[in-house]
């Protein structure tokens, strides 16, 4: 069984957010990157399916050189070989339309990706792909069994779970508590330096979307305490000025 | 190249809505209601046969002139591969370049297989109305509500999956025409199979509350939930919970409420013995109000709050509990 899990290199979940160029580009400055929370559970649950039945797992992320480093991590997980594909992710769509390419001449059995990205959120490639494959694509998943040919899951749905059975080859969106999260031995960490680490050309393509500018929320204007003896006065702010009751 | 007016034609806009025991759900009023901000013409699509006919009339009050419905199966009204098909073909029908949705898991899943489908501009997370004046722009938040980002969206056909409490859904007078809706074309996913479901216990859905009451860490053991489900029932509140809760089995991993949880946007968010990590910040900060009740003056969570209670939450929560009685 051949395993695609797509990662995203994106900045750790406590960094500071700020915007550089006239507010145009996101401010790396002194910012960590991580292997994105969702995709860290989707490569666990890859990483314990090879040992469960045998499977490949092959990492793929699209991004420019500096997420090499990410990927080299992944590897260190246990994943055996990497993809990068040499385009800057501006959009789900020209996100989806590379890894979209990338499978249709490669077929994995298994593709597998976090439910979003916690960048920007856009919670919708996995779905892309899947359109552009005429692969069903299943999200947020939280247990995957695999039988075969078949893949037995649950994902979360509002309110509630829904247990459904997948003829493979699928596209999952994985999120907790699918798997616990992994984090690389020496030996892992050794290996990887190793492992193959394959850049692609991109495709062309015209996603439509286009970043114009970012800004940041307005502050919060500051807490209001109310004395721990007086219930009342906060029953009757909350009632009154925040008219939230 | 079509002349620049072309932009300013009336046009019409077709909108997804889901619903909850046959009555729409909040966040698809919400979705139609920002349809109707932008354009007088505003069409529904509304799947499923638990829908209530009185419902999708009052689609109206939103501002939908017409609902389009289909009774269908089951599997229709769960199968986001056979909605975004449809919305192409009421689109085809009706000449609509615009699609909204609301933000759901569905809605997500709906928009994305639109956009591959109509090969359409997307945007998911829409946190603002769209500006037309140059282009089409719409502000998505980002950074799971830290920051926003301003897309220009420039292919003919347009999805906007927007976030809950983007407009208010008011009622006005209105009533809409509902008519029957014939799908076409369209063969079922056979390769997916469900089989079962399992819902959650407790009355009111944690993403659709208008209310949410939380408790972390600060409340030493699942035994003391007592008193966070009591003001919940006072607040006819959904219960959530921080991770390290959620992590520990105190409370099921489905009232987890953060980063790699569920995200809230009630009106009114109160956190009970939660200190404020970063990552629950990102599941709360949509919240219109936030009430932190902490023992620790310097817990993070008290900067990011409306209101503040700094003591034991063992005393102030029965004490609020009492006191909201009085108001409510």
């Amino acid at each position: 069984m051949k395993i695609l899990v797509c990662i995203s290199h994106v900045p750790d979940t406590t960094a500071r957010i700020a915007f550089t160029d006239n507010n145009t580009a996101f401010d790396k400055t002194g910012v960590q990157y991580i292997i994105g929370p969702y995709e860290d559970f989707a490569l666990a649950r890859a990483v314990e399916l090879k040992e469960e039945c045998g499977a490949a797992v092959t990492v793929l992320c699209v991004g420019g050189a500096e997420t090499e480093a990410t990927i080299r991590k992944a590897l260190a997980i246990g994943a055996d070989d990497a993809v990068r594909i040499d385009s800057e992710p501006t959009s789900a769509s020209s996100v989806a339309t590379q890894i979209a390419h990338y499978v249709k001449e490669s077929n994995f059995d298994l593709i597998l990706m976090g439910r979003e990205s916690t960048d920007y959120n856009g919670g919708v490639v996995h779905t892309m792909v899947g359109g552009l494959l005429g692969l069903p694509a299943i999200t947020p998943v939280m247990t995957l069994e695999i039988e075969g040919s078949l893949a037995r899951i649950s994902r979360e749905i509002d309110g509630g779970r829904e247990f459904m059975e997948v003829q493979m080859p699928f596209v999952a969106g994985c999120q907790e508590p699918i798997a616990e999260w992994k984090i690389p031995n020496m030996r892992g960490i050794m290996t990887a330096r190793t492992k193959p680490l394959v850049v692609k050309e991109r495709v062309e393509t015209d996603s439509g979307v286009n970043t114009v500018s970012y800004s940041l929320p307005e502050k919060k204007s500051g807490v209001k305490l109310v004395d721990e003896d007086n219930m009342d006065e906060l029953a009757a702010l909350l009632k009154n000025e925040a008219k939230v009751l | 190249m079509r002349p620049k007016y072309y932009n300013h034609k009336p046009m019409s806009i077709i909108v997804y809505i889901e619903n909850s025991e046959g009555q729409v759900r909040k966040a698809s009023a919400e979705a139609v209601a920002y349809a109707r901000s932008i354009e007088e013409d505003v069409h529904v699509l509304a799947i499923g046969q638990e829908w209530d006919e009185g419902a999708l009339a009052s689609m109206g009050r939103y501002g939908a002139g017409t609902v389009w419905r289909y009774a269908g199966t089951d599997k229709n009204k769960n199968d986001s591969g056979f909605i975004a098909a449809s919305l192409k073909d009421i689109g085809g029908r009706t000449g609509s370049k615009l699609f909204i949705m609301a933000q759901t898991v569905q809605g997500c899943q709906v928009g994305a297989l639109l956009a591959v489908g109509l090969d359409g501009s997307l945007a998911t997370n829409v946190a603002g109305l769209p500006d037309q004046t140059n282009g089409f722009m719409v502000n998505r938040s980002i950074f799971s509500g830290k920051a926003f980002e301003s897309v220009s969206l420039s292919k003919e056909n347009k999805i906007l999956v927007v976030r809950k409490n983007t407009v208010q859904a008011v009622e006005k007078e209105g009533e809409a025409k509902v008519q029957d809706y014939n799908p076409e074309g369209y063969s079922d996913q056979e390769k997916v199979k469900v089989t079962g479901t399992e819902m959650a216990e407790g009355d009111v859905l944690l993403s659709e509350a208008e209310i949410v009451v939380s408790g972390g860490r600060g409340l030493k053991g699942p035994e003391n939930w007592g008193m966070v489900e009591e003001l919940a029932k006072t607040l006819k509140a959904a219960t959530g919970c921080s991770k390290p809760v959620s992590d520990m089995g105190w409370r099921p991993h489905h009232e987890h409420v953060g980063q790699t949880g569920i995200k809230v946007a009630p009106q009114l968010y109160i956190a009970i013995g939660i200190s404020g990590a970063i990552q629950h910040l990102a599941g709360v900060n949509s919240s219109k109000c936030i009430v932190v009740i902490n023992k620790d003056p310097e817990a993070p969570f008290f900067r990011e709050a409306d209101y503040g209670v700094v003591g034991d939450a063992f005393e102030v929560v029965p004490k609020l509990n009492e006191a909201l009685k009085k108001v409510i």
